[in-house]
């Protein structure tokens, strides 16, 4: 198992005016090599949580057990190195005057050779779709989509055995998302990472994951195959969300051919499907 | 009046970096656009193909190195007018935490009215039907910092809501949003744009909020390529999706049954009309 949570609950500004619990008795289990999604409303919980997968929060109460480090203690460091968070809008956070410093930050504090750092440095912008020119460029001349996969590769470069990015698309026109979700999946189906999206399109986690948690006023309210979890939109819906666009027309599709499959939320399902009726 | 509240003609925008030893990048070059006043407009486009560098025109942030913008008859150069014109046109910006300035919600939002100068009653129902707009009125006294992301951008419309701008520019302001908070802010630009005539133009990067829109940009190296209703500039699919952008799901559908030799209208947007399309051609053929 890469992630155990035992009734995990978080309590921000505990005993204040503004007391507000984020998170409620939450009992979740990801295996290796999962390709998970969390999604649910601004305000679910889904940040706080993920927030605990490597101890930026401390459990207010329950436990939380990442590749068999407890995060509660003394071993923040070797559990930093397991897993790698991706935060929103992770471009604000570079700083450094080149694209190769900035990557290198990280790997200099890990007391890593000039040789080993260089190795890896190489190996990672090539692996965000990038390549080894840009590493003598400043990270401030680059386009949107290029900083923000510089910042994705100074969380790469640790090597983490789980990646969890929170949004990482925010912003960024389609093709640039295209770009971003198809190193992701190369990471995860050739890196064998466990790989943890939080994301608020619909279509994109469709498309992507393997698993689908839904989180909803800090519980898990949905949790299962991206099918099973799409076919529920009324219920997805009175919880701030909805399906991908085609699993609407298919669902109103159905009320006038009974016997199509409506349980499909991608395009290419949706135009296989619709072509056994036209 | 006349019926245009902003008219661009011919207008370039170069930006010079002094970093790499004074290249200059051209974000826009000869643009012409006039919106009309009442519409609902959605511009479109690639980051770095010049849309932000458009807004920021349409309001003085940024003045046309060629060419000339006007707003309401003004000319955006003319540095005595630039209040006006701010006031009539309002921008809301991509990131919430970089225009919040007030230390409790209501008193960010009315912040625009107290530098109008208006009487302390019109500020303080101006700050209430802005929060009722966006719907955050439950959170008047929190501080900023306690809001999510996604409401701190509700916060932010609401502040220039309450300036009563004949003209509302949001330049990505929807993208940290999730689905129904998305919703609900382009319910609100609907409303607003239906009910009280205000002009809204949009940018975004979510094809379902353009396929609600009266007229669609798409810009691309700073040139406009494509301009007319969604209905039209979507029925190009290979040419929308050429450019780095997408088409909504069941218009890319109809496109991909087309592919197949299926006969089907161009320019389908939403699953209602698909439906009706679908429905017509499975019964006439059973």
């Amino acid at each position: 198992m890469s992630i155990v949570i035992e009734n995990l609950s978080h309590i921000y500004m505990k005993g204040s005016p503004f007391e507000k619990v984020a998170l409620n008795d939450i009992n979740l289990r990801i295996g290796e090599e999962e390709f998970v999604a969390i999604i649910g409303p601004t305000g679910s919980g889904k940040s706080t949580l993920v927030q605990h997968f490597n101890g930026l929060l401390k459990p207010t109460q329950g436990r939380i057990i990442v590749n068999d480090i407890e995060v509660t203690g003394s071993n923040l460091k070797e559990l930093r190195r397991q897993v790698g968070i991706v935060f929103q809008y992770p471009e604000h956070q570079l700083f450094e005057e080149t694209v190769y410093k900035d990557i290198a930050f990280g790997l200099h504090k890990q007391g890593l050779d000039t040789k080993e750092i260089d190795k890896r440095i190489r190996k990672t912008i090539k692996m965000v779709g990038l390549n080894e020119d840009i590493l003598e460029k400043s990270p401030f001349e680059l386009s949107g989509g290029q900083k923000r996969r510089v910042a994705i590769a100074g969380v790469l470069v640790m090597n983490p055995k789980i990646l969890v990015l929170d949004e990482p698309t925010a912003g960024l026109d389609p093709k640039g998302r295209d770009e971003i979700f198809s190193f992701i999946l190369q990471l995860y189906k050739e890196m064998h990472m466990t790989i943890i999206l939080v994301s608020h399109s619909m279509e994109d986690v469709a498309r992507l994951a393997k698993r689908v948690i839904v989180m909803y006023k800090g519980k898990i309210a949905m949790d299962g195959y991206p099918g099973e979890v799409f076919s529920k939109a009324e219920q997805l819906e009175s919880m701030g969300l909805s399906a991908p666009q085609i699993s609407y027309l298919m669902r109103k599709l159905k009320k006038i051919i009974p016997e199509i499959n409506e349980n499909i939320f991608t395009i290419s399902e949706a135009k296989k499907e619709i072509m056994k009726y036209l | 009046m006349n019926d245009s509240i902003v008219k661009v003609n011919d207008v370039s925008y170069i930006y010079s970096s002094n970093i790499s030893e004074g290249r200059e990048v051209k974000a826009l070059s000869e643009i012409n656009a006039e919106f009309k006043r009442g519409q609902f407009i959605v511009v479109i486009g690639r980051n770095g193909s010049g849309k932000s560098t458009f807004a920021r025109l349409l309001n003085a942030l940024l003045l046309p190195v060629e060419g000339t913008v006007i707003v309401n008859g003004i000319d955006t150069r003319d540095e005595e007018k630039v209040w006006e014109i701010r006031r009539s046109v309002g921008m809301v910006f991509q990131n919430p935490d970089n225009q919040i300035v007030g230390t409790i919600v209501e008193e960010d939002v009315a912040f625009g009215p107290e530098n109008l100068g208006l009487p302390t009653e019109e500020i303080i129902k101006r700050v209430a039907d802005a929060l009722q707009a966006v719907g955050i009125s439950e959170y008047s006294k929190y501080a900023p910092h306690l809001l999510s992301g996604g409401q701190k951008q509700r916060v932010a419309i609401a502040g220039i809501l309450a300036m009563k701008p004949e003209c509302i520019v949001l330049d990505e302001a929807t993208s940290m949003l999730d689905p129904i908070g998305r919703k609900e802010v382009m319910n609100v630009l609907k409303k607003l744009n239906k009910e009280e005539g205000i002009t809204v133009i949009h940018i975004t990067h979510h094809m379902d909020e353009a396929s609600m829109a009266d007229r669609v940009i798409i810009v691309d190296e700073g040139k406009i390529v494509l301009d007319g209703p969604p209905k039209k500039v979507f029925s190009n699919v290979e040419k929308v999706k050429g450019l780095g952008l997408d088409v909504p799901q069941v218009t890319e559908l109809f496109n991909e049954l087309k592919k197949e030799g299926f006969q089907l209208p161009d320019g389908v947007l939403s699953v209602d009309e698909a439906v009706d399309i679908l429905a017509d051609i499975i019964v006439r053929n059973p």
